[in-house]
């Protein structure tokens, strides 16, 4: 964004002057209703049960990207606000891999894992060796940290590829299924297939092997786990790697669904949030069923009222049950 | 504390006497454009560390403050064509109001959900003005400034003692706080809430009366943006980034004692100014991220905590 010229401009400090840009941000809603039948007022059954068709599968999505932000934030107490603009840097990695070598979206986002596992690791001894060691005024701190990083994140992103949306290319892009009079795009199935698989192996893997019931069992009494002797922050610094390694994945996701800029992290705050508090904090299969919820009321909201709502949803969905019921839909915590 | 006190206003006094000096003697206008953002980072900073300093509840939502302070001066101006004053006041009220609903919905969270949810109003609000069409909706709104009145030459430069005013009146507060029962109490919850309600502190109360107050100013600070941007837009008047900056500032400054979050915005917010004009504002961005990071990594008592371990240091040597 260039200034305009005049010295005003000096008081409004970067990030997004664009007010149209954030809106339509997946566009599949909007484009039925600009094609003439519905709209706000005539709202159909059709229309409903197009929305939540694409809500279910959008849901899904948004239960992937807020994976990592689960373990990380549900399972650890890391108050984690950088986690969408990791997701965000994974998204522009699987784009340059895109872009230059011609990689698969997908198989880019499995080729950066590892780099981001290690990118995790590195990121929680700093974290656990700054704030948790010194204890008192932890959670101030590291959420203002995590808050710096993420800025620190979005303006490397803009530096590097400039603030204009980017987008991916492969065969599945672009086209889509017909099922009746649904119209649903491969972009958004092949995210659908993806997310959930992968939803289920990190549950699996938190449920079924000994280093994920280690991870639980750590959310769930760091003391007891040291007495048994094991280091339990050895174990949290590997979950975090692995919520981190997630992220690669996520975000060729991200990239997939829609094109990406250096600030979509911030509407992804609210929605990653959502999910993972309104699944109550570290519980897998509450994250897929609370990123339904989201992504169906986004969609439906999406297709009643207009694009220029969207923002607000998730944001609006989060704040109530923060209000009402603090400790999630599935909670472990009362 | 008498002393101190005297000290304290004839400072103020005299800060006022050399912005309204200032006025008189420099013409050239540019000063006064950085100047006047300063000031209202120093008020906003002071403002959020009243409830973010003191109590240790990390408020999100200073942009959500600003930019409904912003918004009722051009609702007011749209409708009305209200004076100045009374757009502040009405925006502080607003603000007041704003900070007490605030207070009452969310202040049973604490960590990190508190600060989440103050970012979740920021964003509902903002979509809401973006769908509100009367006040300019996601285009914006232009907005004229009235004839300016007497001892001054140009609109700007009233805006910029009016700006010093609000930077006096939030810092005789902030500091009249820490000094009361009020500051001691929200110090004690800011240790342990928990036990700080079982010594008889009214934590409830307190921490409603600070949102109110850190409300109110922040939405006072807004509200003379509008005449000073002649023009308002939801994506930047909500912006984040204040939110952050407000933050970075009283962090970087030092949360404990009153005089912190003005000596953060003055560093951070003059670095800003030089690196917006010099370089360009993504790397003012960039430093803000940057500092925020280091200071809370390095400096976790900020600018304030250094200096007290200094002068602990060198008192130690010479006994």
């Amino acid at each position: 964004m260039k200034p305009r010229g005049n010295k005003l401009d000096i008081v409004r400090l970067p990030g997004k002057n664009r007010a149209g840009d954030r809106i339509p941000r997946h566009g599949l809603i909007g484009k039925r209703l600009k094609s003439g039948q519905g709209g706000p007022q005539l709202f159909s059954l059709d229309l409903l049960l197009d929305a939540v068709v694409i809500g279910v599968l959008l849901g899904c999505f948004y239960g992937a990207v807020s994976l990592g932000l689960s373990v990380s934030f549900g399972l650890l107490d890391v108050p984690h606000v950088a986690h969408p603009a990791f997701l965000v840097l994974a998204s522009y990695a699987v784009y340059f891999l895109n872009e230059q070598y011609a990689v698969d979206p997908l198989v880019a986002g499995f080729l950066i894992t590892p780099v981001f596992f290690l990118f995790g690791l590195a990121a929680y001894r700093l974290y656990y060796e700054t704030f948790e060691k010194r204890g008192s005024d932890a959670g101030v701190r590291g959420i203002a940290f995590f808050f710096g990083v993420a800025f620190i994140i979005e303006v490397l992103i803009i530096l590097q590829f400039g603030v204009d949306q980017r987008s991916v290319t492969a065969d599945y892009i672009g086209k889509a299924w017909r099922l009746g009079d649904i119209r649903i795009p491969y972009r958004l199935l092949v995210a659908f297939a993806v997310a959930t698989a992968l939803t289920v192996l990190l549950t699996l893997y938190l449920s079924r092997t000994f280093m994920g019931r280690a991870i639980r069992a750590v959310a769930q009494d760091q003391e007891a786990l040291r007495l048994m002797g094991t280091n339990p922050v050895k174990i949290k610094q590997r979950a975090f790697g692995i919520a981190t390694a997630v992220l690669g994945v996520a975000g060729a996701l991200l990239i997939i669904v829609a094109p990406v800029d250096p600030t979509l992290d911030r509407a992804y705050i609210g929605r990653t949030f959502c999910v993972v508090v309104m699944a109550g904090l570290g519980s897998m299969g509450g994250t897929l069923v609370a990123a339904i919820i989201l992504g169906v009321a986004e969609s439906i909201v999406l297709t009643m009222f207009g694009a220029s709502w969207a923002p607000a949803i998730s944001f609006a969905m989060l704040l109530g049950i923060l209000a009402v019921r603090p400790q999630g839909l599935f909670g472990r915590r009362s | 504390m008498k002393r101190n006190s005297i000290a304290f206003w004839i400072g103020a006094a005299g800060f006022l006497a050399a912005v309204f000096v200032m006025t008189q003697v420099v013409a050239n206008q540019y000063p006064f454009f950085a100047g006047y953002v300063i000031m209202q980072f120093i008020a906003l900073a002071v403002a959020w560390s009243i409830l973010g300093g003191y109590a240790g509840y990390v408020n999100f939502g200073t942009s959500a403050f600003y930019g409904v302070g912003v918004y009722a001066s051009v609702f007011l101006v749209n409708a009305f064509g209200a004076p100045l004053p009374l757009q502040i006041l009405t925006a502080a009220a607003i603000g007041a109001l704003m900070g007490f609903a605030l207070g009452l919905l969310t202040l049973r969270m604490q960590g990190i959900f508190f600060s989440i949810a103050t970012i979740a109003l920021t964003i509902i609000i903002e979509t809401t003005i973006t769908n509100w069409r009367y006040v300019g909706g996601a285009a914006g709104i232009q907005i004229q400034r009235p004839a300016v009145t007497a001892p001054f030459d140009y609109y700007v430069q009233m805006l910029f003692f009016v700006q010093a005013l609000l930077v006096v009146l939030a810092v005789a507060i902030s500091r009249y706080i820490q000094n009361s029962w009020i500051g001691r109490g929200l110090q004690a919850l800011r240790d342990d809430e928990l036990a700080a309600e079982c010594t008889g502190v009214p934590t409830m109360g307190l921490k409603l009366l600070a949102c109110v107050i850190s409300g109110a100013l922040m939405c006072a600070v807004g509200a003379p943006a509008a005449m000073y941007l002649q023009y308002a837009d939801p994506a930047s008047a909500f912006n984040l980034n204040y939110s952050v900056s407000t933050l970075a500032m009283s962090l970087i400054g030092g949360t404990a004692h009153w005089s912190g979050p003005i000596i953060g915005a003055i560093l951070l917010g003059t670095t800003q100014q030089l690196l917006a004009v010099t370089i360009s504002s993504e790397v003012n961005v960039l430093v803000l991220g940057l500092m925020l990071v280091l200071f809370v990594v390095g400096a976790p008592e900020g600018i304030i905590g250094l200096i007290r371990k200094l002068r602990g240091s060198r008192k130690e040597g010479e006994v």
